[in-house]
């Protein structure tokens, strides 16, 4: 299994840049800099990069969308908000090899045509952001960065909808995070009405290995609609959660074998969403009969998302999942959309009253259509967030609900 | 009395303004200036800011109150937030945060009345494979069961 992401990881220091440089770091930028930018984006389109945030849109084409001759600033912002239950990944390349994502940094700036990068961290990764800074300042004292470029760090304050591209412009900006109509998309008029590409920590981190190897290398690994590999972290009922470095294209049967350590105590497997809480849960027939990739996981109904995998086993109450689900969504909504503000309270209403023991008959259905009118219907997909757990926990589970309503009270053990 | 930033803290704002075209995008920085030096963001530090960007107290006021992390009034020396969203609650956020309640006296949103710590729950800290974990000032404290809990909060000052 070729190692892209985590190659660096066990070495001890690995976040200092001499014993980065060691093991290789900022080896690209000699062949970076002899490429011309409309090359390098051509090499990252050929790779088959998608963007590992969550919403796996391709790099290569969302650079290709700054305009040609705009005489307004380039930015590149690089989103390290990353706050969707159940995803630890970014964090692990910051505090295990900070300058990879530097180095990723560097080879996206040039490529676009950027001159100022802001690197926007959520509030709380607060030792990420010291270690990140530390990294940049050795980096720029060694003439490996800073020369054409002027990196800058930006510290959000506690804020999932901020992970929003949009949203984290704005925050940017010094606005509250509310997310804005589209089009104009960034690339067109993003960061101070400017061209602006919002790229993800993992997906930067990527570029390195693609200009080193090139971008067939890239594209040998993975399947035919995602190349290259992807950073999981598994949490919940495993006995090895984790950060894993996986081959795009892995069964999840095989993940939890050989990666995650199988479920804790050997309890069954009751259902796994595989990319953050954002989307739709599996069945555990379902999870074990699929794999890890974007096409993978849309034909099982669901979506790889940020690879944030949460393993839920048979102790738990899908219920209260749901309900913790929820109340996340009802807290961060950011409140411009009607559907989403009124739609996340309600469906946090109903799933605490069920869980409490006062579930109705036709509540089940009554979530379904909160979610209906939800979808689809807002400024971001923030509603279709809570939307999808909420349509597919209700479907899937559906026995379980009742069982609640029915006999007003939880069924579950936990 | 009004809210001034110290000496050093002033060369800082200042010199944070440079990193940005237009003056309000260094609200967010400069409020953690505020809060590093008060411990909160007092209605005096928010006309002192509105100011200092030329922006009005309400575009201050907006976003001090979107984002959870600036406080509004004086909490403890120490803030334990705990995460009680779904993976540090299946593996037991819930025994965590019981277990700090009783042990501090306090309900989350509480202070304890020597001032030494300030209870929350907060929502997802990205530490989902570490779980149950909780966050004090700037640090994480993970993989948490009752030894080392105590532990932790004996060695905090």
């Amino acid at each position: 299994m070729k190692k892209i992401l985590t190659k660096n990881f066990e070495i001890p220091e690995s976040h200092a840049l001499k014993v980065a440089r060691a093991n290789g770091a900022y080896a690209s930028l000699d062949k970076l800099f002899k490429m011309k930018p409309e090359d390098v984006t051509a090499e990252v389109k050929k790779s088959g990069l998608r963007g590992r945030g969550g919403a796996g849109f391709p790099t290569g084409t969302k650079w290709g969308f700054i305009p040609k001759n705009t005489d307004k600033p380039v930015y590149l912002v690089v989103n390290s908000d990353e706050s969707e239950p159940g995803t630890f990944k970014d964090r692990a390349i910051l505090e295990k090899d900070p300058h990879l994502l530097i180095e990723g940094i560097i080879i996206a700036a040039y490529a676009i045509g950027s001159k100022t990068v802001y690197v926007y961290f959520r509030g709380e990764y607060y030792r990420q952001w010291e270690r990140f800074f530390k990294a940049l300042r050795e980096a720029e004292e060694a003439g490996l960065a800073g020369k054409d470029i002027n990196i800058y760090t930006h510290r959000g304050a506690g804020a999932y909808i901020c992970g929003e591209e949009t949203a984290l412009l704005n925050s940017i900006e010094g606005y509250r995070g509310l997310p804005r109509i589209r089009p104009p998309f960034p690339a067109v008029a993003g960061l101070f009405g400017c061209p602006t590409i919002v790229n993800n920590v993992e997906t930067l981190a990527s570029l390195p290995f693609i200009i080193n190897e090139g971008a067939a290398a890239y594209a040998a690994i993975g399947t035919e609609k995602s190349k290259g590999t992807k950073l999981i972290s598994v949490c919940g009922h495993v006995n090895k959660p984790g950060v894993y470095e996986i081959e795009l294209g892995l069964p999840i049967a095989k993940f939890l074998a050989e990666y995650a350590g199988g479920t804790l105590e050997e309890r069954a497997l009751k259902a796994v969403i595989p990319g953050g809480s954002s989307v739709p849960v599996m069945t555990a027939s379902e999870a074990l009969k699929t794999c890890l990739s974007y096409e993978g996981c849309e034909c099982a109904g669901t979506m790889l998302g940020s690879g944030g995998m949460i393993v839920i086993d048979e102790s738990a109450c899908v219920v209260r999942c749901l309900a913790d689900i929820a109340k996340f969504y009802h807290h961060e909504s950011c409140g411009q959309c009607t559907p989403c503000r009124e739609g996340c309270g309600w469906i946090k209403k109903i799933c605490d009253r069920i869980e409490a023991g006062s579930g109705r008959d036709g509540d089940p259905e009554l979530l379904l259509s909160i979610a209906d009118n939800m979808m689809g219907k807002t400024i971001c997909v923030f509603a279709d967030a809570l939307a999808m757990p909420v349509r597919s926990f209700v479907t899937k589970f559906r026995e379980d609900f009742e069982k609640h309503i029915r006999s007003g009270k939880c069924p579950s053990p936990l | 009395m009004g809210f001034i930033f110290t000496k050093e803290r002033r060369l800082e704002a200042e010199d944070i303004l440079k990193r940005y075209p237009a003056k309000r995008a260094a609200l967010l920085p400069v409020l953690w200036l505020v809060q590093d030096q008060e411990g909160y963001v007092s209605d005096d530090a928010v006309k002192f800011v509105a100011e200092f960007l030329e922006i009005t107290p309400a575009d201050v006021w907006g976003v001090v109150t979107f984002y959870t992390m600036f406080g509004r009034k004086q909490i403890g020396r120490h803030h334990i937030q705990v995460c009680t969203n779904l993976c540090c609650r299946l593996k037991g956020a819930d025994w965590l945060l019981e277990y700090l309640r009783k042990k501090l006296g306090v309900n989350a949103g509480e202070t304890t009345p020597d001032g030494k710590f300030h209870l929350s729950t907060v929502e997802c800290l990205g530490s989902c494979g570490t779980a149950p974990m909780m966050q004090i000032d700037n640090d994480y404290h993970e993989n948490l069961n009752v030894e080392k809990v105590d532990r932790v909060l004996e060695d905090l000052k």
